[in-house]
């Protein structure tokens, strides 16, 4: 995955190397900047079985930043701001293997270094009995749960 | 015998006219005899599904998940009117925000699955659940307005096209909180394992009914401009959705 542009980020940020879930790096920048959630809206995806997305609505590509043109085919790290902790994913991806439902807020990066909080649950696509992708759906988490999960996420790795 | 037709028990007395006249359109097009029944509430029309007695439903995306993953069903078309959410108050509630809702608050809702489980995740925002919130089933959507401008209920539930139906009246004296925009879930008309080898067939007559000037009106009656196709995957997709939403 390409390393983020200066160019697309307004103001000043600061500069983090992510070590991803798959063994690979990328640079971020990150402001401080939040974008609020949408009234009423989903943020729904899916991937393939190894987190490349392959379909996004259009609140997850208003949100991301990004063109969809520039997200389809990317693996859903596209998405990892710093501040969160690499466990969290872990976890994701192995309750989705094991083809059970998670679930977990999560502070999402924008293409322009800013983020937005999700509560997001994660269902793996079972077709014939075999997983042929995940769906991810994300709705608009309360101040309180993004308070406790800041907290947690704090004392994580 | 013949077969036994239904739709989702949240749709008013106007609206189940138009559905009983589709179903005469449903018999002349497939040349059989087809019965239009009624239910008065969600889990009457469940026992019947688990009964065997129901061959051909316009179900929602709730029901319709246990109807393709339980019962066999298949999905045959949708008008891909997206099913949304009104949630509202009072227009004298002090309330104006669904974050400015609080613990303890009594909900007026119809039993309708769908609408009550976008519902509950609207007001999630406003750490509301089951377990902190009050539950109110009412009969119909005329009634969840009844139990609001009564101060019987704090905040009400209802399908966005109900809300829309209401009178200019009960409307003004009611403020809409949040109007849910998911745009992807929607009702399906779906037929039972009895009529599997009869679903080509139909989906032919479902798309060209926009094209003749009967079929049309009919439609319009609906509330749809035209029937669209759901392959397979697309329904799978939708109830994955909706597993996902009820996590």
């Amino acid at each position: 995955m390409q390393d983020m542009n200066p160019a697309d980020i307004p103001g000043e940020y600061r500069e983090v190397l992510l070590n991803l879930y798959d063994g690979t790096r990328r640079t971020v920048l990150v402001t401080d900047v939040e974008t609020p959630y949408p009234e009423g809206k989903l943020i729904v995806s899916r991937t393939d079985p190894e987190g490349r997305i392959t379909h996004c609505n259009r609140s997850f590509v208003d949100m991301s930043g990004y063109d969809e043109s520039e997200i389809i085919g990317q693996p859903h790290a596209l998405l990892r701001h710093p501040d969160m902790p690499a466990a969290a994913f872990q976890d994701l991806w192995e309750t989705a293997r094991e083809g059970r439902k998670w679930h977990g807020y999560v502070k999402n990066l924008r293409k322009d270094g800013g983020y937005y909080w999700v509560y997001a649950t994660v269902i793996p696509n079972v077709r014939n009995g075999k997983v042929v992708g995940y769906t991810s759906v994300r709705r608009k988490p309360s101040k309180k749960k993004i308070a406790e999960a800041i907290s947690t996420y704090a004392g994580m790795s | 015998m013949p077969y036994t037709f239904t739709v989702s028990p949240d749709f008013g007395p106007d609206q189940l006219a138009n559905w009983h006249i589709f179903n005469t359109w449903l018999q002349r097009q497939l040349t059989t005899d087809i019965h239009f029944e009624t239910f008065d509430s969600f889990e009457d029309q469940r026992q019947a599904i688990h009964e065997g007695k129901v061959d051909i439903i316009y179900a929602n995306p709730y029901d319709a998940s246990f109807l393709v993953r339980e019962k066999g069903f298949v999905a045959v078309a949708s008008p891909h009117h997206p099913d949304e959410t009104t949630v509202a108050v009072s227009a004298t509630s002090p309330v104006d925000s669904i974050e400015s809702l609080k613990a303890g608050c009594r909900i007026a809702q119809t039993d309708d699955p769908d609408i009550s489980m976008m519902g509950m995740i609207l007001l999630e925002p406003a750490d509301l659940h089951k377990e902190n919130t009050e539950t109110l089933v009412q009969d119909s959507y005329i009634q969840v307005a009844k139990a609001l401008l009564q101060n019987q209920a704090d905040v009400g539930f209802f399908l966005a096209d109900a809300y829309e139906g209401l009178s200019n009246l009960v409307k003004s004296q009611l403020k809409p909180l949040v109007n849910s925009d998911i745009q992807i879930v929607s009702h399906a008309l779906l037929l039972g394992p009895q009529l599997l080898d009869r679903k080509e067939e139909l989906n032919s007559k479902l798309q060209s009914m926009s094209d003749e000037p009967q079929g049309k009106n009919l439609l319009e009656s609906l509330g749809f401009q035209a029937w669209n196709p759901i392959d397979e995957e697309e329904m799978e997709f939708m109830i994955d959705l909706i597993e996902a939403l009820a996590a």
